[in-house]
């Protein structure tokens, strides 16, 4: 059980554009991550926390394979996203990245503000009044990852304790 | 979500169990899959895969499966971009890469061109428009540079075997209406996650009658759908191209979808098909072309790997020969490669469009995404590009409608969005 979890919320189809703009593309992650959702929510960046959540609508990293996508959201330190949908493509960015991503049919009724609670092994959202909102199983593949910070740290371990050789 | 195996297989299921090694994969089954070929650019490429590398203290896995376009940041504008650049080209030869593409054109539209591309291959590339190799029945999806890193070092990647979503054209599309129209038409009505990052295929009469250029087109747009791929069968007309470029062992047989083999189809029917337009902001937001006639436009943009391919200049040329823009509109027109562009110069295709106004930019992706080249502030903009979210163009406030070359072109002459029947010959 982790938490409790503030709650940023935006709406459905929040695409890759929003969330790290191609006008600073160019620049490092920390920069990007400074202007992640300025487009629909300018207070977002400037006032996330490490450990805050943010509830998204449907589609949630729809457009680029640009993984400073997800990226941003682990520079600003966020706990995990919870959406009833995901773009395929995002969703393998995130992991990838170590940011947990929730499949919550019900994310919707998760209100701004609101302090939640993570029950992973239980596959659950707990909102501030105990209600549980069930999340989609995630293969432990991913929770793997997203417990090693990502796919780099992953291989690195891999790699030094099996000593990789290229032919 | 396991189905029994079946001997009737998808050709989505097909590519991906020569990849694993496997005679046949089920739909939901997760698999490891051998790359045949894995594709990135200046801005997802070196500049992450480098600094990734050697933190590991590993080597790319086999350098003739690699291909490098510098296409995002080039012709350079700035500090950064200029960075970027000298980034990749000094990567590409530290590794002695093989095969990189500088300044030549758009990913997609260079890597078929050069001859990567052949039917059975299972390939990723380090952009979200890369289904576009699908058109030429290969498996091929778009991955982040870090999921990148990980093909470079191993030569793997895992997939989830996906469903097939048959999109399957009867009939024939009339004059002035093209692929660009049948995506747009797709996408509005089943959004921008209606693929549910599963295969899509493209078939149908329609379909087989479709160029490699406008199959391409479909192809690159399943992104839009939110599929994962966007498969086309490969036939005669697929070998015939291939074979022009020079490719050789090419297998046509046998990469198509079963009899009987499950999967979802959805039919439509081109004849009826007339031109869409996509408004603010969303490729989804699509209606025929006359429910926007009439709304002025000040910018109009033929560029992109989805639409300023050969064919597509030639659609807008088409339209505009003779004539001027519109007042007070600005038409850019920026070919998707060198090889596109050269050919519209020897068939006088350039010299129309330039005739009727058109600046014509450097092959890139320029405007399309937004990293450069930027779009007049609370300008209504109609381009042949692939995606019109908001800001996505370097504009806030400018107001993107997406739409075939015919209909930019004619709503480029007269200034407002325009059905292009109306004035085609």
């Amino acid at each position: 059980m982790s938490g409790p979890h503030k709650v940023w919320k935006v709406g459905a189809d929040v695409d890759t554009d929003q969330l790290a703009p191609g006008a600073y593309m160019k620049l490092g992650l920390a920069d990007i991550a400074q202007h992640c959702l300025e487009g629909i929510r300018p207070d977002f960046a400037p006032g996330v926390r490490p450990g805050d959540v943010l509830v998204a609508g449907a589609n949630f990293g729809i457009g680029s394979s640009r993984e400073q996508a997800a990226g941003a959201l682990v520079q600003l330190g966020l706990k995990a996203v919870i959406a009833p949908s995901y773009s395929g493509l995002y969703f393998r960015n995130a992991f990838n990245l170590g940011l947990l991503l929730l499949t919550c049919k019900e994310a919707e009724r998760i209100r701004e503000g609101e302090m939640v609670q993570l029950d992973l092994p239980g596959r659950a959202i707990i909102r501030s009044d105990g209600q549980r909102l069930a999340c989609d199983a995630i293969p432990d593949f991913l929770l793997e990852m997203v417990e090693a910070g990502g796919l780099l740290p992953r291989l690195k371990r891999r790699m030094s304790s099996r000593g990789v050789h290229h032919e | 979500m396991s189905k029994p195996e079946s001997s009737a297989q998808t050709l989505a299921q097909k590519l991906i169990a020569k990849a694993a090694g496997r005679a046949s994969v089920s739909v939901g089954e997760i698999v490891n899959c051998q790359v045949d070929l894995a594709m990135f650019h200046d801005s997802s490429g070196p500049r992450r895969l480098k600094p990734m590398l050697e933190e590991l203290g590993a080597q790319v896995w086999d350098k003739s499966r690699i291909v490098l376009v510098m296409d995002h940041y080039v012709p350079e504008q700035d500090e950064d971009s200029r960075r970027i650049v000298r980034i990749a080209r000094d990567w590409a030869r530290d590794q002695q890469l093989p095969h990189v593409y500088d300044s030549m054109g758009i990913c997609h539209v260079v890597l078929p061109q050069k001859g990567h591309l052949k039917p059975g291959l299972f390939c990723v590339g380090g952009d979200s428009h890369s289904p576009t190799g699908g058109a030429f029945g290969a498996y091929m999806f778009g991955i982040g540079s870090t999921e990148m890193l990980g093909v470079v070092v191993t030569g793997q990647i895992w997939v989830r075997v996906p469903e097939t979503y048959r999109m399957r054209w009867d009939g024939r599309l009339q004059a002035g209406v093209t692929a660009k129209d049948m995506m747009l038409h797709m996408i509005g009505r089943f959004g921008m996650n209606g693929g549910q990052y599963q295969a899509v295929e493209f078939c149908g009469e329609a379909v087989q009658a479709l160029s490699m250029q406008e199959r391409m087109t479909l192809s690159n747009m399943s992104a839009e759908l939110g599929a994962q791929a966007g498969l086309i069968a490969p036939d005669e007309v697929t070998r015939q191209w291939l074979e022009g470029i020079g490719v050789r062992d090419i297998e046509v047989q046998g990469w198509s979808t079963d009899e009987g083999a499950d999967c979802v189809t959805h039919r439509f029917d081109a004849s009826n098909l007339v031109p869409q337009v996509a408004a603010p902001h969303s490729p989804a937001n699509t209606r025929p072309v006359q429910a926007f006639e009439g709304t002025a436009v000040q910018v109009a943009y033929v560029g992109a790997c989805t639409g300023a391919k050969l064919e597509d200049l030639r659609a807008a040329a088409r339209v505009l020969r003779g004539h001027r823009l519109g007042q007070g509109v600005r038409l850019m027109v920026a070919p998707a490669s060198l090889q596109d562009q050269a050919q519209a110069e020897a068939e006088g295709v350039m010299a129309d469009l330039r005739a009727a106004g058109a600046e014509v930019l450097p092959t890139a992706c320029g405007a399309c995404s937004g990293y450069g080249g930027s779009i007049p502030d609370g300008a209504n903009v109609i381009a042949t590009t692939a995606r019109n979210f908001k800001g996505r163009m370097g504009s806030a406030t400018a107001q993107v409608y997406l739409a075939s070359p015919y209909t930019v072109a004619a709503s480029a002459l007269r200034g407002r969005i325009t059905d292009p029947r109306e004035v085609m010959a």
